[in-house]
């Protein structure tokens, strides 16, 4: 008899369900010597759980950036790692004002990075120019320069609500994410 | 006396003699001395830029040996619309002395790179944000505006949006300019700026007719 795993975007919680589950997929390994599972699932909970932030700090965010990654809120248990080169990572975080000087180096960024890719747009400034708005210098928002999956809000936005954007950003790669994208 | 108001007067009195033997240093060239809150200020011309400050750091009873700002402002209605201003700091007498210079729109400034190195690149932000040309500095070029920008933006004739916005072009692929175009004009909400305060409100305020206000707070 083969195992079918109900294909929830949910996880299931500790219990009996889940028990019922670990046991079951257990029982398959020792029998047959390996699990079914569909590609597509397999391959998104791969990318939604190592997602390997760019690090592009631009202002006062960054520092709120840092803050997520540091051992208060610690970003590595969701498997983000930052790197340190565009060609390792999956999502840019666009921590702070972007100003014209600034932006066809951050659209280079962008292209340089591996698809599939994600952009995280963090802070009043990357979302629309916030209170650089009218300023000569500045672009109202970072959407002109390269395309935002999730939006973060808040000046700047703490350390939680960056988090919260990212697991926002797992969802919705779960949900939307294909092989082929 | 409390101790605090002799204190007071033995800077004062500090202050005097500062601006003494500044004032012997700078010798015939001064155009001008003013005291504001204990900070005294020497008005020279701008051609006197360099021997001044070379005389400052050099001679005895001076000792200004460090240049902490270089920078410029702009007085639109003046006849010599900028003023140089050189904040200068004297780390064996512990005293700091100002040094302003009136400068007109197109004159050139001598530079001071070869006195004060740090000068470099306040020099280069001063043509940046002003457009003041100085003459023999190493590398005149922009310093924090954009690559191929146009204008000076701390000239107060200087739209505060500016006249160009970038964005990519995905036909292009790459990041273009294209001129200024917003979805809303800048409005200014500063009628009660913290700084400025019931200030700024009174004023309006007066403007206005009394009996008339009267009128409407009854009628509110």
């Amino acid at each position: 008899m083969s195992l079918i795993i109900q294909n929830n975007t949910n996880p299931i919680p500790p219990g009996a369900d889940q028990d019922a589950v670990l046991a079951a997929v257990a029982d398959e390994i020792t029998n047959r010597g390996f699990v079914i599972a569909q590609a597509d699932k397999l391959f998104n909970w791969a990318r939604s759980g190592s997602l390997w932030p760019m690090t592009f700090g631009l202002a006062c965010c960054a520092v709120e950036m840092m803050h997520s990654a540091a051992s208060r809120y610690d970003m590595d248990r969701f498997g983000m790692l930052f790197r340190p080169s565009p060609r390792q990572s999956d999502v840019m975080i666009v921590a702070g004002t972007l100003t014209n000087k600034m932006a066809p180096a951050l659209r280079k960024v962008y292209d340089q990075m591996a698809e599939p890719r994600w952009v995280l747009s963090m802070g009043s400034c990357a979302n629309g120019g916030g209170y650089y708005h009218y300023s000569y210098a500045v672009v109202r928002g970072c959407d002109r320069i390269v395309p935002v999956d999730v939006y973060v809000p808040g000046c700047p936005p703490t350390a939680e609500a960056l988090i919260y954007g990212l697991l926002q950003l797992q969802k919705k790669i779960r949900r939307t994410a294909t092989i082929a994208r | 006396m409390t101790e605090q108001s002799s204190r007071l007067i033995k800077a004062d009195e500090k202050l005097e003699g500062l601006k003494v033997r500044v004032e012997s240093i700078i010798g015939s060239k001064l155009r001008g001395v003013r005291v504001f809150r204990r900070e005294v200020c020497f008005t020279i011309d701008v051609a006197d830029i360099p021997a001044v400050l070379l005389a400052l750091r050099d001679e005895s009873g001076g000792g200004f040996t460090q240049l902490s700002e270089l920078t410029a402002v702009d007085y639109p209605d003046r006849p010599q619309r900028f003023e140089l201003v050189y904040q200068l700091l004297s780390v064996t007498l512990n005293q700091r002395i100002r040094i302003v210079a009136p400068i007109g729109d197109g004159e050139v400034a001598p530079s001071v790179s070869h006195l004060f190195s740090c000068a470099v690149w306040s020099e280069r932000e001063v043509w940046d944000m002003f457009g003041i040309f100085f003459s023999g500095h190493p590398d005149l070029r922009r310093l924090l505006t954009d690559y191929g920008f146009e204008g000076h933006p701390l000239r107060k004739d200087f739209p505060l949006t500016g006249t160009v916005e970038t964005r990519y072009d995905d036909q292009l692929g790459r990041v273009v300019y294209e001129p200024v175009s917003l979805q809303q004009e800048f409005r200014d909400f500063d009628f009660m700026s913290p700084w400025e305060g019931a200030q700024t409100a009174m004023r309006q305020h007066d403007l206005t007719d009394d009996d008339s206000d009267s009128n409407e707070q009854v009628q509110g």
